[in-house]
Parts: C-alpha cells; structure tokens; sequence
C-alpha cells in the first residue's frame, strides 16, 4: 500500500508580469486525510498546484512532496497523481491510447491502463476517442491518468466540476476511500459545499493569499453567534430582551438576539411571563464563514 | 539514459496513436508517385523518341537534362521534405494546442529529456517519410523509366548514396519541424510558414539568388538548397543561371542539422521551459 508524503508549500509566491497570482503561501498537506483547497476564482488555487507539480515556476518559495521538489522525484507518476482542471489529451486518440502513452513515458505496467479506466468507470470506453468524450467523462479520464503510477500522494484541481451526482456522489467516496488508505489527498474547489462532505481539512486562499486552515470544524466557531427568538406577543418580548440589555434586531422568522445561548433568553422570557413561540440557536452555515473570510461575493 | 528511451518510445506511441502520420505519408506518396512516374514516363518518352520532341514545348534544348534518374528519384526530398516538417511541426504544436504538455511533463518532469526525445523520434518517423517518398520516386519513377527502356540505374552505387542522403535529409527535415513547432508552437500560425516558406518564399528567394554569383553563394545555404546539396540532385539545381557551385553534400548536411539545432534550442528557451498553465 502506498503511504502518502506530507505537501509543504513554503513561502510560495507567483508574478505574471504585474499581476501576483499567489504571495508568500506556507501551508502543509497531511497524509491520511483529504484536504480541500478552497477560494473563490481567481485566487491562485490553479497556479498554486501547478507550482507544487513543476508546470509553472515559482517566482520564488518552494512547494515539495516530503521535501523533494516534483522535478527531482525518481518516479514521479508512483509518487504523485494528479489532475489538473484543464482537458488535456488529444482528441483524436483513444482513453486507453492516451493513458498508454504515459505508462510508457513513466516505464509503468501496461496493464494499469485498463486498471485505472476500471477503478474510474471508464473501461468500457476505453477504445472510444476522448475528443467524444462527455466533461464528467473527461473528468474521469484526467483521474485515472492521476492513478497510472498507484500513488500515495492525489493532488486534483476541481475534480468535482462536470460531474453529474451519481459521480459527484462516487467520488466523494473515493477521496474518502484514498485517505482511509493512509494517501495524501490535496482537492481544490471554489465551493466549499461541494466539497464539504468529504475533507478532513481546509486551506483557505483569497487573491492568493492564505485565509484561514485547519480542520472543517474550525469553520464553525468563527460564525458570529445568534439566537432567533419569538413569540406570539412579539413587543412583550422585544421589552423583556431589551430590558436585559440583549441587543436584537428583526429577522424573517423572529428576533435575532445577540447571544449564543438559547437557554438565557428561555431563563429571561420566563421571568418575564412572556410565551415563546420560537427558540434555537442559529448556525452559521459552514458556507457563510467561507464567504466571510474569502470576502463574499467572489465565489461564482 | 532509461528515462529518454521511455521518452523516445513515448513519442513513437504520440504519433503512431493519432492519424496524422499515415494521412501525410498516403499523400506524400501519391504526390511524389504521380510527378515522379509522370515526368519519368514524359521525358523518357522524349529521349527514346516514343513522344516526339516538337510534340511537347521543351524550350530547346533540354533533352540534354544531363542523367534522368537521380533528378527523378530526387523528387523524394526536392519536393516531399514539406511534409517531414508538417509532421514535426504539428506533433510539437500539437502538445501547445491539446495542452498534452501537462501529462508529458508529469510523467517526465525533464523537459530537455522529452523535447531530445520528441527531436530522436521525429528524425527517425522522417527518415521513413523517406523510404515512403523513395518507393515512390524510385519504385514508380524507375519503373517507368525501365519500361521505357530507359537505363534506371537501381544497381548504381551513385543511387544508392542518392537513397541513404535522402533518408537523411528526410530525418533532418523533421527534425527542422520540431524546432520551428517549439519557436511558433501557435499550430496554424507554424503550418502558415511552413507552406508559405517552403512552397513560395524559398522557391522565389533561390530563383532571385541564383543570378548573381555572391548571391547565389548565400542561396546555397537555404534549407531548401541545402538538403538538394546534401541529396546531390534537384530540378531546382539544373535552373541555375550564374552556375555557382552548390554546397558539397556534407555541407548540405550540415547546414540542415544547424538550421534545426539552432530553432529547437531557441524555441526550448522560448517556449518549452516556460510555464504552463
Ligand atoms: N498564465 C497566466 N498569465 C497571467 N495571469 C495568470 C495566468 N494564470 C493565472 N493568472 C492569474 O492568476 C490569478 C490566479 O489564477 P488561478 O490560479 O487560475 O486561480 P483559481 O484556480 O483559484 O481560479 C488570476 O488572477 C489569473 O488571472
Ligand atoms: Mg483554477
């Protein structure tokens, strides 16, 4: 079983021309757990894996795999599988023609050409050319060409987009599946709700720079905390908040009261005779804390 | 060392997996047969009075065209190098346009070993449009010629360097491709030149040259005039007016692989080291 190496981006910063895709990026990927790679479009998630794969060059800082540049491994594709947004094959060659060529390229086995078309679900397309290939297909096909080598480290850029949900469903498990394995698993995405079901942990990159990481859990508590409160006699209850000096203001379904706990405002309604009709804490979603610290709006 | 011949089996499998490659050699073997075995079948008509002289325009003259065979098999390289360099040119754009540079460079993050690799590969796919262009040339040219009892020197040792120089060239050609796909990896863009320089500019720029003697010096070291040297006969060498001596055949050679060299090493800084993205 492949073991996965820890991902170290250090101090990665990236310039085209005027523009700073990526400054001065430091985090760690680790193995056994599936680490989502998250940030609205345009904050460098793309150029960022194409640093730590050896396709775009540092301006300056260093991304590696257990401290090996990707350039220096000694069997890249056994390393490392990965699969980058972009369609990348030629149209007129068959999948299993296209996988063959890189099998040959890294000296792997022949036979993991129909092996990875198999785990994919694509081994019955194999002799079809990809140019006829649907986006979820292609999406496939790009994967497979990351499992060739039976890596212990994925690292894949949108791996979810034009997936229909059967796949999206699929794959879901199947990054889960890697990790429990004990690989690295690095998934990007621009939703953190389409990857939120799956990672352990979470990157979080705005205009190129780092946000926010730590486990998904960490998302939670950063939420400014409300309680929505209400009752039949909704001044009365305005009167009772206000006189215990619980700011609030007017939501959809009943007051927002400033305060995490549901039991105070229970305790104070109480004391104050007044029937409450609604009374729960409410969660910031998980996408919420996203937009915030991505600084809404971006995601598409 | 192992990593480059995985390269090199690599690029074999590129070409051999698309159709491009067995669509120009059909046409490359039909447009050298049919100009070949009809100017075989014309002149040697001519010479052994089967058509008469006043019976086609000549000019005056020109049944005196020096030995017929070698410029008849010469029509392998004098007019089939275009499609060696289409080749090279369309399987190094090919990786620009179809963005395969990311899996290529995945599996072999040396990308001086994969542009060597692609360079080995093509020159020898090259240098098999040239047994292609040869089978036509001299397997349909010749065998006119023979059947109009015309002298096809097939055990001519003269020939036979004509054929090994040819296979050469062939392999040069590609190889130039290569180079010009990395310098324009913009894939019209690059079969724009390759048409219009090989079918126009050089044709017009060695006519242009050969009328002065200096110029006509420059002129040997076109490509094109070039690998006519290094081949040893061409239709374009026999319309030269000044008469400067063309290249020696190793120069011919030379100059070629220079042309080649000089593009893949300027299109590797230029294009294929950089980012992609
Ligand atoms: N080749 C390039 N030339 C110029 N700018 C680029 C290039 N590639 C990406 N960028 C810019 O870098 C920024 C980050 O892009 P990208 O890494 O693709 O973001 P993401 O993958 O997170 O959507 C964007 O502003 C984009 O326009
Ligand atoms: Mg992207």
């Amino acid at each position: 079983m492949p073991t996965g190496a820890v991902i170290e981006f250090r101090n990665v910063s990236k310039r085209f021309g005027g523009v700073t895709a990526v400054n001065d990026l430091s985090f760690t990927v680790e193995p056994g757990r599936v680490t989502g790679f998250l940030g609205p479009n345009g904050a460098g998630k793309t150029t960022s894996l194409r640093i730590l794969l050896g396709l775009v060059g540092a301006s300056s800082g260093t991304a590696t795999f257990g401290g090996v540049r990707y350039r220096d491994l000694p069997q890249p594709l056994e390393t490392v599988g990965a699969a980058l947004e972009a369609a990348s094959f030629h149209p007129g060659r068959t999948a299993r023609d296209h996988l063959g060529v890189y099998v040959i390229a890294a000296g792997l086995p022949r036979f993991r050409v129909m092996e990875a078309l198999t785990q994919v679900g694509l081994a019955a397309h194999a002799g079809q050319r990809v140019g006829g290939y649907s986006l979820g297909m292609r999406q496939r096909l790009g994967l497979a060409y990351a499992l060739l080598g039976d890596p212990g480290v994925l690292v894949l850029d949108e791996p979810i987009n034009g997936l229909d949900p059967e796949g999206i469903r699929w794959i879901r498990g199947f990054l889960r599946d890697m990790a429990a394995e004990g690989r690295t698993v690095l998934v990007s995405s621009h939703l953190l709700s389409e990857v939120q079901q799956s990672v352990d942990d979470v990157v979080i990159i705005a205009r190129g720079e780092l946000v926010h990481r730590g486990p998904l859990s960490s998302l939670d508590t950063d939420a400014a905390p409300q309680t929505i409160v209400d009752s039949p006699d909704r001044d009365a209850l305005a009167a009772a908040l206000t006189a215990a000096g619980i700011g609030f203001s007017i939501g959809r379904t009943g007051l927002l009261a400033a305060t995490p706990d549901p039991a105070l405002l229970g305790h104070l309604a109480f004391t104050a005779g007044v029937e409450l009709s609604v009374l729960h804490r409410q969660k910031a979603g998980l996408e919420d804390s996203f937009l915030a610290l991505v600084g809404g709006g971006h995601s598409l | 060392m192992t990593t480059f011949l995985r390269s090199v089996a690599a690029e074999f499998s590129k070409i051999f997996t698309t159709r491009l490659w067995w669509i120009l050699a059909i046409v490359l073997f039909c447009y050298i047969g049919l100009l070949a075995g009809g100017l075989a079948a014309l002149f040697a008509g001519i010479q052994t009075g089967v058509i008469s002289p006043d019976a086609v325009n000549t000019g005056g003259g020109v049944t005196t065209f020096g030995s017929l065979p070698p410029l008849i098999y010469s029509f392998a390289s004098s007019v089939g190098y275009v499609f060696p360099v289409l080749l090279g040119a369309l399987a190094t754009t090919g990786e620009f346009r179809h963005q395969t540079l990311t899996p290529t460079f995945l599996a072999t993050p040396r990308r001086g070993v994969v542009l060597g690799a692609k360079t080995v590969t093509l020159i020898l796919i090259g240098a098999g449009f040239g047994v292609v262009a040869l089978a036509a040339s001299v397997g349909l040219g010749g065998g006119l010629l023979s059947a109009f009892g015309v002298d096809a020197l097939l055990l001519d040792s003269q020939t036979w360097l004509l054929v090994v120089r040819t296979l050469l060239a062939m392999g040069l050609w590609a190889a130039i491709g290569v180079g010009l796909g990395v310098l324009v990896p913009n894939q019209v863009a690059s079969i724009v030149i390759v048409l219009a320089f090989t079918q126009f500019i050089e044709p017009l720029l060695r006519l242009a040259a050969s009328f002065l003697e200096v110029t006509a010096q420059i002129g040997n070291f076109l490509p094109g005039a070039a690998s006519d040297a290094l081949v040893g006969a061409s239709v374009f060498t026999i319309a030269n007016p000044a008469g400067a001596a063309p290249l020696d055949w190793w120069q011919g050679g030379l100059v070629l692989l220079g042309y080649a060299v000089v593009g893949t090493v300027i299109g590797y800084a230029a294009s294929w080291k950089k980012d992609v993205t």
